[in-house]
């Protein structure tokens, strides 16, 4: 690591910092100002003025919006999230005990739409303008027009109620064996993954046809490569730089995309909890969901730019 | 990597035809003109809805719930026996208002912001920029849930919500495109000639920004609608008994074992109709070769 490997990562690091700053801070002022109020949330409309008034104290609502924000913030900072106003429970945990089910999920998820869209985009470059071609990306386009709750639907529709093959809904614990665990996550992970596919495919493609236009293309073809080497060897990873980075901010809006399917699917993860969170106007859950999510895609912009860098030699002397 | 948009295979023939010739021929394309028209369709339903002889949105007929599509009901009816067809066309002004009016936010807010971002440049840049990522940090979907769970669900702020998550996408189009003309020749000869930044903004920059953004807006309109479907399956949309795609779908979810049509016949409009504006998003986007720019 030389000197300016480390200046780019304080850069990185102090980004970071200010980023998650800002972000609860914005998710601290929607949930705030707008209207909504958590009291009246927990006793129901029917409550009584002094119930709401008396319970607003003990939750401390009552007092201004910046103070509320720098405790919560000091606390968190200790790894303190607070307590759920409705169940009481400490979020922390509440987190813990749900990010493991989404993490699955969406890294099952990613591998799927890796798995069909490498092959797919390396055939559609390969065969470019061809049949296939044609077909691979009518194929994208109607995936991408379809809301992921419909493709959810769908294979519910295919594989359990028609074949029986998979749960409808539930998630089964890892601990109750890897199968019945895959099982209960393989049609969500789908789900999300056929929404991802056509993106990744579709770049890998675009990629791909301009590296094999490129001189190196030539040369390994001259040399007398086999087809496999060249694709695979020699046009895949650098072209997989565009793909390496959308794939990364892609994790995020899986995280977007898990809100809905878990809902469909009925599994217990984080977009769950935010939804239901959310409906319920319980703030410190929303706030404690916004603070992982927003870590996470952070921390992942930093992982996709030390990737990029072993990658593309270009990148690693440059700049 | 970017030279070469579209490559053929080595020694294949290139024939250009003249651009009048294209844009002719284009419109020989039949997706493109099937799309057109499902789209002007819809508008057209939509629009005279009232006066189309259909039974009422909301019309229940108890003794004949989840029938098939048939004389009566075309598209078949729902578990409370209103008609699908007539629940489409009215949820269909409302994905239709949604989509144009959250575009309409976005491409107005962002394209502002984005614009004055590249254009000025410096702490400006700085504070927009900075802005528009902490906003991406945010999954759409959470932000508007948030901001619709907040507000109540009702058309006007489920149009504001999905307005609002697009800005940042607009506002880096906008600030990408303003950056690459901020030092051409012509918006320097305008400067030169004494024009001040307003006008150098609005007459010289914003109308070549316009190719970008327009064609970009259109792939958003239904982006829209898959979020407003989206926000009605999570009841999020307008509130019922008024008709919303995402609501229908999510409503029969339940009858997917015996009346899979009930669920599907909805599923189908809705994603034939986001294909038909992707379809055409893809052919402005190749109207005005603007690269495709990832999210």
């Amino acid at each position: 690591m030389d000197a300016r490997w480390r200046r780019r990562l304080r850069t990185q690091v102090a980004t970071l910092l200010a980023v998650l700053l800002a972000a609860t801070a914005l998710t601290f002022a929607i949930t705030a100002v707008l209207p909504g109020d958590a009291a009246v949330a927990i006793l129901g409309e029917t409550a009584s003025q002094e119930d709401v008034a008396a319970l607003r104290r003990e939750l401390g609502l009552e007092r201004p919006v910046a103070v509320r924000y720098g405790e919560w913030l000091l606390q968190a900072v200790r790894g303190d999230l607070g307590t759920s106003y409705r169940t009481r429970e400490r979020i922390a945990t509440m987190i813990a005990d749900r990010l493991p089910v989404t993490l699955e999920l969406i890294l099952l998820a990613q591998a799927l739409a890796l798995a069909m869209a490498v092959p797919a985009g390396i055939l559609a470059a390969y065969r470019s303008r061809s049949r296939t071609d044609a077909a691979l990306g009518a194929l994208s386009i109607g995936l991408l027009s379809t809301p992921a709750f419909v493709k959810g639907i769908v294979l519910i529709y295919v594989f359990s109620v028609g074949l029986g093959w998979l749960p409808a809904s539930g998630f089964v614990p890892l601990s109750e064996g890897l199968w019945a665990n895959l099982g209960s996550l393989l049609l969500p992970a789908l789900a999300l993954a056929l929404a991802e596919f056509p993106v990744y495919m579709r770049l890998l493609r675009a990629d791909m046809i301009a590296t094999l236009q490129q001189d190196y293309g030539l040369v390994a073809r001259a040399k007398g490569l086999g087809v496999r080497e060249i694709l695979l060897r020699h046009a895949l990873r650098p072209s997989s730089l565009s793909l390496v980075t959308v794939v990364g901010i892609n994790l995020g809006r899986l995280v977007g995309g898990a809100v809905i399917i878990e809902t469909l699917f009925a599994l217990p993860g984080i977009g769950q909890m935010l939804v239901s969170a959310v409906y319920q106007h319980d703030h410190f859950v929303v706030q404690g969901v916004v603070l992982v999510i927003a870590t996470g895609f952070v921390l992942i912009n930093l992982a996709v730019d030390l990737a990029y860098a072993a990658l593309d030699p270009r990148v690693r002397i440059g700049e | 990597m970017s030279e070469t948009p579209t490559a053929g295979r080595a020694g294949a023939p290139t024939t250009t035809p003249a651009p009048r010739d294209a844009r002719r021929a284009r419109w020989r394309e039949p997706g493109l003109v099937l799309s057109v028209a499902w789209l002007a369709l819809l508008v057209v339903l939509a629009l005279t809805a009232r006066w189309l002889p259909l039974p009422a949105p909301d019309e229940q007929d108890l003794l004949n719930t989840l029938a098939w599509p048939g004389p009566g009901a075309w598209l078949g009816t729902d578990s409370l026996g209103r008609d699908t067809l007539s629940r489409l066309v009215h949820g269909g002004s409302v994905s239709l208002t949604v989509a144009v009016g959250s575009v309409a936010i976005g491409l107005l807010a962002g394209g502002a912001l984005g614009l004055v971002a590249g254009f000025f440049g410096a702490w400006t840049d700085r504070l927009i920029t900075g802005a528009m990522t902490v906003m991406l940090c945010f999954p759409g979907i959470v932000l508007a849930i948030a901001l619709v769970s907040s507000l109540g669900p009702d058309l006007a702020h489920v149009t504001i919500a999905i307005g609002v998550i697009f800005v940042p996408a607009f506002a880096r189009i906008a600030r990408a495109n303003t950056l690459s003309l901020r030092h051409r020749e012509f918006v320097l000869a305008a400067r030169v000639l004494g024009a001040r930044a307003p006008r150098i903004l609005l007459r010289e920059v914003l109308p070549n920004t316009m190719p970008a953004l327009l064609s970009y807006a259109v792939v958003m309109l239904g982006v829209a609608i898959l979020a407003e479907a989206a926000l009605g399956f999570l009841g999020l949309s307008v509130r019922p008994p008024q008709p919303s795609w995402g609501g229908m779908i999510a409503a029969e979810r339940s009858n997917l074992t015996d009346a899979a049509h009930a669920v599907f016949v909805p599923a189908a409009w809705m994603t034939g109709t986001v294909l038909a504006i992707n379809r055409i998003g893809e052919s402005a986007r190749r109207l005005f070769d603007v690269k495709a720019q990832a999210l």
